[in-house]
């Protein structure tokens, strides 16, 4: 049902976008579900239409830069992003939301598509992101390890243990064999750092690119067992892409020196 | 009701019915007398454009209600339901929507009479401010209780530098969190019976030498008792169901502050069986204190 | 301007401290309530006038529920103006009672004498002795939506004078009850009355409350005061339109010579009285005799040419309306009107003996 849905749905959008190009739009149809590499080359030239990315919140600064550079590259192309937990987003997608990429924070949120067979083809890991411990400004607490974490009277939150940086904080601590007992396990990372933005927890244990996105709100402190908990980020074109083309040149953006240059620079760390 | 009516019905038809029915049979002929009043009577106060939008309202209302039955996971329901925590989190939400519904009693009562009573300035002003919870997204909310009562706001940096009091991440933040979304339910039901009793009781109690507290006390509260009752219900059923400004607010710890919509919001992220089974018991357990509440409050007025 | 005609009940003289004096003074927008009361204990008067006239803002003012403008406002020589309600020793029984619905007949007036400092068991005790004397002992334990008009009209009395109050204020206090009803709780009324010690007043739009139950009628229209005295005094010499019909008489005003009032728009009446200078001309229906023809031997000095606008039947008699020479009211009986063959239109000859006319000063 939702199958069919989608892709009358494409048909209608390349119809109307590229009107002549029936043709290629229906081999490109066609070959989606198999990623066919002449197809692909094809339309790497034919580039356009809308293309719909869902990608994790912590991605948010990076892709959104990253789809300006595709629009300019590909005029007539039009990226629109669905930043969310990549629980969220994994439930949309197996849930028949159309789609064309889906980048994940973790290979566990990943597995949900792949498994549902939603993808297509295998996902690729294309960052990775550490840990890193967000303290009020100027650290006033002087924290400088995990294990000052577990100092009593200290307001530390976690992300909760489903959302993958909850998952990866509490590798690093078993790794370490600490044992912190937090004030909150906040529902996603961006809670967590709020908290600390807003000066109600003293600490919270986050991604070193949310740190760099919060700016001088907060300050991160870099710990060693975070390396423990390296988070891979998984990307893959989905298999009911509406705009299939698209979806796979976007990836070979997302992946190439320029996409990993500004991934890079918002604190990623490359594969 | 049989014995009058029977004997004389034989003769006497035409006369109490053609009035009645004169115009369906002037429009509809003679001859189809029989269907015409059965059909009247089956459809009366009925009509079709309001009934069919009626039962699709009823239909969305109630079938999600029963995909989450149809869905639910009955085989290991049982196993989901022991678990300490379930029943960590549903303890926690009714201890924390019972304190905040009588916390909305305490102050929100008083500021439906005074809203209802008394004219001051800027009065509707003020009433579109008491009402503003309602439109605010809850989660805006609980930033905004963040900013007003948390460690570093404008009232909780006092608290905490005076009193040592602070609320977030306890579960007296939960019961703000909660009291700040569900009150203005409260307030306006309240609020809205105050207008409609009749102020002249008060006044009549004054005339008899209450003053105008003891007039409120023993007058008013009882004739708007069961306008209370029913605010009362709504507050309570919101802050029940609250989660958007208490996981901002008070955060996300298990016998804390988890309450159970924060911990159906998050088993979904993993484990959507276990959020259908605990949402089911939160179902339950609201439809039961409603209904027992329902009977006992509501026709009692 | 206010006569006293009513010399043993004269209203607290100057220097006495007993009773209710009070000039009350209420503006609210265009409206102006400018009314000056003086009663004695043990007196009863009715604010008697048209709706709208302000009776019930007057009341309202008494029991403090509506400020004061200005005037001031004394009982038994203590100064209430600025009291607030609760401690003024008024009781009040409203138009339609506003008994408390959530309690029994004998909480309501039990109601008072809590307020007041009496324990639980004292007010309930009170509440039921005055339960007793107004004959509703068997329903002190029924709510007020139980109770008939009358039983309620009582319930709410007892519980206006459980407080012992020094001024008792009935506002309309027979207008919700039925007209049968209305005939015994009025007799009943009259009687609680006439045991009260203290003052009391009672507002009310109809004439034969006002008579029947107050020693004195206060005559208010438009805010103010247009007359007052005794009720026989009042429907023998009244003095606006109103009064004449409330008390079902023809009232003119004019200028006397001797026997003989020039009216100030239309003809002249012949009185018995001989006066001079303004007077008012007051005949009562009843005194009009119709005639189809000219009457040519009636002794009759009063004659008018007029014409019927409307009949209606009142009792077994009917009243017609006329217009003509001068505007009046005639009664007469169902045979009369038919061997006149009045009818809407018909014109007609009025007569009016000189005896039956009333003339005094304005």
């Amino acid at each position: 049902m939702m199958t069919r849905t989608a892709r009358r749905t494409r048909r209608t959008v390349r119809v109307v976008a590229t009107g002549a190009a029936a043709l290629l739009a229906l081999s490109a149809c066609s070959s989606s579900a198999t990623s066919d590499p002449s197809a692909s080359a094809a339309s790497s030239d034919e580039i356009s239409g809308p293309v719909t990315v869902f990608a994790a919140a912590s991605l948010k600064e990076s892709f959104t830069t990253l789809g300006k550079r595709f629009e300019e590259e590909h005029p007539g192309a039009k990226v629109t992003f669905s930043f969310g937990g990549s629980d969220s987003l994994a439930a949309s997608i197996t849930g028949g939301a159309p789609a064309d990429v889906f980048a994940s924070a973790s290979p566990r949120t990943m597995a949900i598509v792949t498994d549902a067979g939603d993808a297509s083809g295998t996902p690729a890991t294309f960052v990775r992101n550490q840990l890193e411990i967000a303290t009020l400004p100027g650290n006033p607490d002087r924290i400088s390890s995990l294990a000052d974490l577990t100092r009593s009277g200290l307001k530390v939150v976690l992300c909760d243990e489903e959302v993958p940086c909850g998952a990866a904080a509490r590798k690093a601590l078993e790794a370490s064999g600490l044992k912190l007992t937090p004030v909150s396990y906040e529902q996603d990372v961006n809670a967590a750092l709020t908290k600390v933005e807003l000066k109600e927890a003293d600490a919270a244990v986050v991604y070193k690119t949310d740190v760099k996105a919060a700016g001088d709100k907060v300050e991160g402190v870099d710990f060693p067992e975070s390396s423990e908990a390296i988070n891979d980020y998984p990307i893959v074109a989905l298999k009911e892409a509406p705009n299939a083309g698209a979806a796979k040149a976007f990836i070979e953006l997302v992946r190439s020196a320029e996409g990993q240059k500004v991934l890079t620079g918002d604190g990623f760390l490359q594969p | 009701m049989t014995s009058p009516s029977s004997p004389s019905s034989p003769p006497s038809p035409p006369s109490p019915p053609d009035k009645s029915t004169a115009t369906p049979d002037a429009l509809g002929g003679g001859p189809r007398r029989r269907p015409r009043p059965v059909r009247r009577g089956g459809g009366r106060g009925a009509p079709l454009p309001l009934l069919l939008p009626a039962l699709i309202g009823l239909a969305f209302l109630i079938v999600p209600l029963i995909a989450l039955l149809v869905r639910t996971p009955w085989r290991s329901l049982p196993e989901q339901l022991t678990s300490a925590e379930v029943w960590q989190a549903l303890q926690l939400s009714l201890i924390c929507a019972t304190a905040a519904t009588g916390v909305s009693l305490v102050i929100g009562v008083p500021l439906a009479w005074l809203l209802a009573r008394v004219e001051f300035p800027g009065r509707g002003l003020v009433r579109a401010l008491v009402t503003l919870p309602l439109v605010l997204p809850p989660v805006v909310g609980g930033v905004a209780l963040l900013m007003a009562l948390g460690r570093g706001g404008i009232v909780g940096q006092w608290l905490d530098d005076w009193f040592g009091i602070t609320l977030p991440f306890t579960t007296a933040g939960v019961i703000v969190a909660e009291a700040f979304v569900a009150m203005p339910f409260l307030v306006i039901s309240v609020e809205g019976t105050l207008r409609a009793a009749d102020p002249r009781y008060e006044e009549a109690a004054t005339t008899l030498g209450a003053s105008r507290f003891t007039a409120f006390r023993r007058v008013t509260l009882p004739l708007i008792a069961p306008g209370i009752a029913a605010g009362a219900v709504l507050a309570w059923a919101r802050a029940l169901g609250e989660f958007g400004a208490t996981i901002t607010f008070a955060g996300n710890f298990p016998g804390r502050t988890q309450t159970m919509p924060l911990a159906v919001y998050l088993a979904l992220q993993s484990d959507p069986e276990a959020a259908i089974a605990l949402s089911l018991v939160l179902l339950a357990v609201s439809i039961a204190v409603l209904a027992g509440l329902r009977d006992r409050w509501m026709t009692a007025g | 301007m206010s006569e006293s005609h009513n010399a043993a009940a004269a209203p607290g003289s100057p220097g006495s401290e007993e009773g209710l004096d009070a000039r009350l003074l209420v503006e609210r927008g265009t409206f102006r309530l400018d009314v000056a009361l003086r009663v004695a204990p043990g007196e009863v008067v009715a604010l008697l006038g048209p709706n709208g006239a302000g009776k019930t803002t007057a009341l309202r003012a008494l029991a403090g529920l509506t400020p004061l403008s200005g005037g001031h406002m004394r009982l038994d020589g203590a100064e209430l103006d600025r009291t607030p309600t609760e401690s003024r020793p008024v009781g009040v029984v409203f138009q339609d009672y506003l008994l408390f619905p959530h309690l029994t007949a004998l909480d309501n007036v039990a109601f008072g004498p809590r307020c007041h400092g009496a324990t639980k068991a004292e007010a309930r005790v009170r509440a039921a002795e005055w339960l007793d004397r107004m004959g509703l002992a068997e329903h002190a334990g029924a709510k007020p939506r139980r109770l008939s008009g009358g039983q309620a009209q009582r319930v709410a009395l007892a519980r206006a004078l459980a407080t012992g109050p020094r001024l008792l204020l009935l506002d309309e206090p027979l207008a919700a009850l039925d007209a049968r009803t209305r005939l015994e709780v009025r007799a009943q009324l009259r009687r609680h009355l006439a045991d009260f010690e203290a003052v009391a007043v009672l507002v009310t739009h109809d004439p034969l409350d006002a008579m029947v139950l107050a020693d004195r009628l206060v005559v208010v229209e438009d805010g103010r005061i247009v007359q007052e005295g005794g009720p026989s005094h009042i429907a023998r010499h009244p003095r606006t339109d109103y009064i004449a019909q409330l008390v079902g008489l023809n009232l003119y005003q004019g200028r006397a010579d001797g026997h003989t009032v020039r009216l100030d728009a239309g003809p002249h009446i012949t009185t018995t009285e001989a006066l001079t200078g303004p007077v008012f001309v007051a005949f009562p229906p009843s005194a009009v005799t119709l005639h189809r023809d000219r009457p040519t031997g009636s002794s009759a000095r009063n004659l008018w040419h007029g014409r019927v606008t409307g009949l209606e039947t009142h009792g077994d008699q009917i009243r017609a309306d006329l217009t003509g020479e001068l505007p009046l009211a005639a009664d007469l009986t169902t045979v009369a009107a038919a061997e006149l063959d009045l009818h809407p239109g018909s014109e007609v000859w009025a007569t009016v003996k000189a005896t039956q006319t009333h003339a005094y000063p304005v």
